[in-house]
């Protein structure tokens, strides 16, 4: 059975058409990304199926409900860490989770969550003190004490070092491995290509591409060959590397020549986003 | 209702009494561990009567002045509590998304509400009892006499002044200078409705814009059940007026709330 089921959503403010028809399945335990650059409608998407957002048109259900007329047991069942949010600053780490484990009726120990999610050294440290990484990470924990079955990370590593991306990254893998659905969205590419399942690529409030990140770069963008003849660099683009590799290390092996520099490159998920996204991409 | 549906409301109504103590246990911890509200929403009246009251001397209303003061300062800390520090409070957490987060949890408005409010109440409930401490202490300023009447005016205020707050919190759009915005109502209103002492001697224009402030009422009020031991119920042009900023307060507070940052 599929965890959340999209069929036509769309959504406008105004003038301004943020979701134009989008349908996506992502199943019980996987991890989805809805991947695409800033305004593409990832949030109203996902704010939709949150419950904060009312549809204009389409059908949508998450968990079996209609996140618009949801039933008792929804929102014990989904965890969710906005894009931002600030919490109470004057709370400690502990105490945060320990307020929020008291609105599920099967929270999660709280040692546990905050063990999960790295922060045991500033279990007692206040918010305020916390770095950005580490207020992420108290977001994270904050949404898994109430034991959700459903996770939706909203762009979770936006601003991040690289080392605290790393960090975050290990948390979302260990959330699949605890058998949670996840819908994550990102701007970020190699977000997307290292943690999810699937991903649909959006623009404008249009699904453009969906599929296993490998499905999307093997997909219609020419693998590039690339080699110097006579200090000349050559790019041949084909849709059959084999064949044209194999035509032109025969002639170079007939002329005794080397083909310097040769170098075959697959296109990489950013050259397939780059391509769907047009110039809107960062 | 069905029997099924009866049956689940029966069990929701405990899961919502446990979920408002934990809320309002919650509330109280974000207060008193907040310096910031401890001491402008809880500390600053109290400091301020203690100041004024050993500086004001002779009698006003026929009552020794630091007793007439008590009166005013009780009006002001109710203000101070229940409109301004709830009002900066909600921005805050709106601006914060801290609302909008607490919307994705189990937590149902109605009893985040109510905790809200019940939180702001034990607040000025405790101001209360500690202006009356101090006033004793400081100023041989005696106990309430008729004690039920003072109570049921210190609910009464708290939820007039809640009412205008939550209304004010939806007027302003940003967190930066929420604080500013409300002490700028807060503090003229004060003054102007005789909370830090008589007006009479006032220019007539301003002792006008005094009379149509919520305040002013709440002080009347507060000045007869204190100073005159008289019943709540013996000023009804007070509670008039109060009940009628109450509500437009919640006309407006249940029209224009929103759960989500108005920025960004």
């Amino acid at each position: 059975m599929s965890a959340i089921s999209v069929r036509g959503l769309r959504k406008s403010y105004g003038e301004l058409a943020a979701v134009q028809g989008v349908d996506f399945e992502i199943e019980e335990g996987e991890v989805f990304g809805l991947l695409g650059p800033n305004g593409a409608g990832k949030t109203t998407t996902v704010e939709i199926l949150e419950g904060y957002r009312r549809r204009d048109a389409g059908e949508v259900t998450v968990l079996g409900h209609d996140p618009e007329r949801p039933g008792p047991s929804f929102r014990q069942r989904i965890g969710v860490v906005l894009q931002q949010s600030q919490l109470w600053q004057n709370l400690t780490v502990r105490e945060m989770h320990a307020v929020f484990a008291g609105y599920y009726e099967r929270a999660r120990d709280v040692e546990e969550v905050i063990e999960l999610v790295g922060l045991q050294d500033k279990r007692d440290a206040r918010v305020k003190t916390l770095s950005g990484g580490q207020k992420r990470r108290l977001d994270l924990g904050v949404a898994l004490v109430g034991d959700p079955d459903l996770v939706f990370l909203d762009e979770p590593t936006t601003g991040f070092d690289p080392a605290a991306r790393r960090a975050a990254w290990e948390m979302i893998r260990s959330l699949r491995s605890l058998g949670k659905t996840v819908l994550l969205t990102t701007h970020y590419l190699d977000e997307a290509e290292q943690l999810a399942d699937r991903v649909a690529v959006l623009r404008e409030g249009r699904i453009v591409r969906e599929g296993t990140p490998r499905e999307l770069t093997a997909g219609d963008l020419a693998v590039e060959i690339r080699y110097r003849r006579d200090g000349e660099e050559v790019l041949v683009q084909t849709s059959e590397p084999t064949r044209v590799l194999h035509e032109l290390t025969s002639e170079a092996l007939a002329r005794g020549v080397e083909l310097e520099r040769l170098e075959v490159r697959r296109p990489t998920l950013e050259d397939v986003y780059l391509a769907l996204t047009g110039d809107e991409a960062e | 209702m069905s029997a099924e549906a009866a049956a689940v409301a029966g069990r929701r109504a405990p899961e919502r009494l446990r979920l408002f103590v934990h809320q309002l246990r919650a509330e109280q911890l974000v207060f008193w561990r907040s310096r910031e509200a401890s001491l402008f929403i809880f500390l600053f009246p109290l400091l301020l009567f203690v100041l004024l009251g050993s500086v004001y001397s002779g009698r006003i209303y026929g009552v020794p002045a630091s007793h007439a003061l008590l009166a005013g300062l009780l009006g002001y800390g109710c203000a101070n509590t229940a409109f301004a520090g709830l009002a900066i409070q909600l921005v805050l957490r709106r601006e914060g998304a801290i609302l909008k987060r607490l919307r994705a949890t189990p937590l149902p408005a109605a009893v985040y509400v109510a905790a809200v409010l019940a939180s702001t109440l034990i607040v000025f409930v405790l101001q209360t009892v500690a202006l009356f401490a101090l006033g004793r202490l400081f100023y041989g300023a005696p106990l309430p006499g008729a004690f039920g009447s003072l109570l049921l005016a210190v609910v009464f205020g708290a939820a007039v002044f809640a009412a205008i707050g939550v209304a004010t919190a939806s007027l302003i759009r940003s967190a930066e200078g929420s604080s500013a915005v409300v002490n700028f109502i807060l503090l003229p209103m004060a003054f102007l409705t005789g909370a830090f002492g008589p007006t009479h001697h006032y220019p007539a224009f301003l002792r006008a814009v005094g009379d149509v402030l919520p305040l002013k009422y709440f002080v009347d009020l507060v000045d007869a059940v204190y100073l005159h031991g008289q019943s709540f119920w013996t000023k009804p042009g007070a509670l008039g007026v109060l009940a009628a900023w109450g509500a437009g307060g919640l006309a407006v507070a249940v029209r224009t709330f929103s759960w989500e940052p108005r920025e960004g």
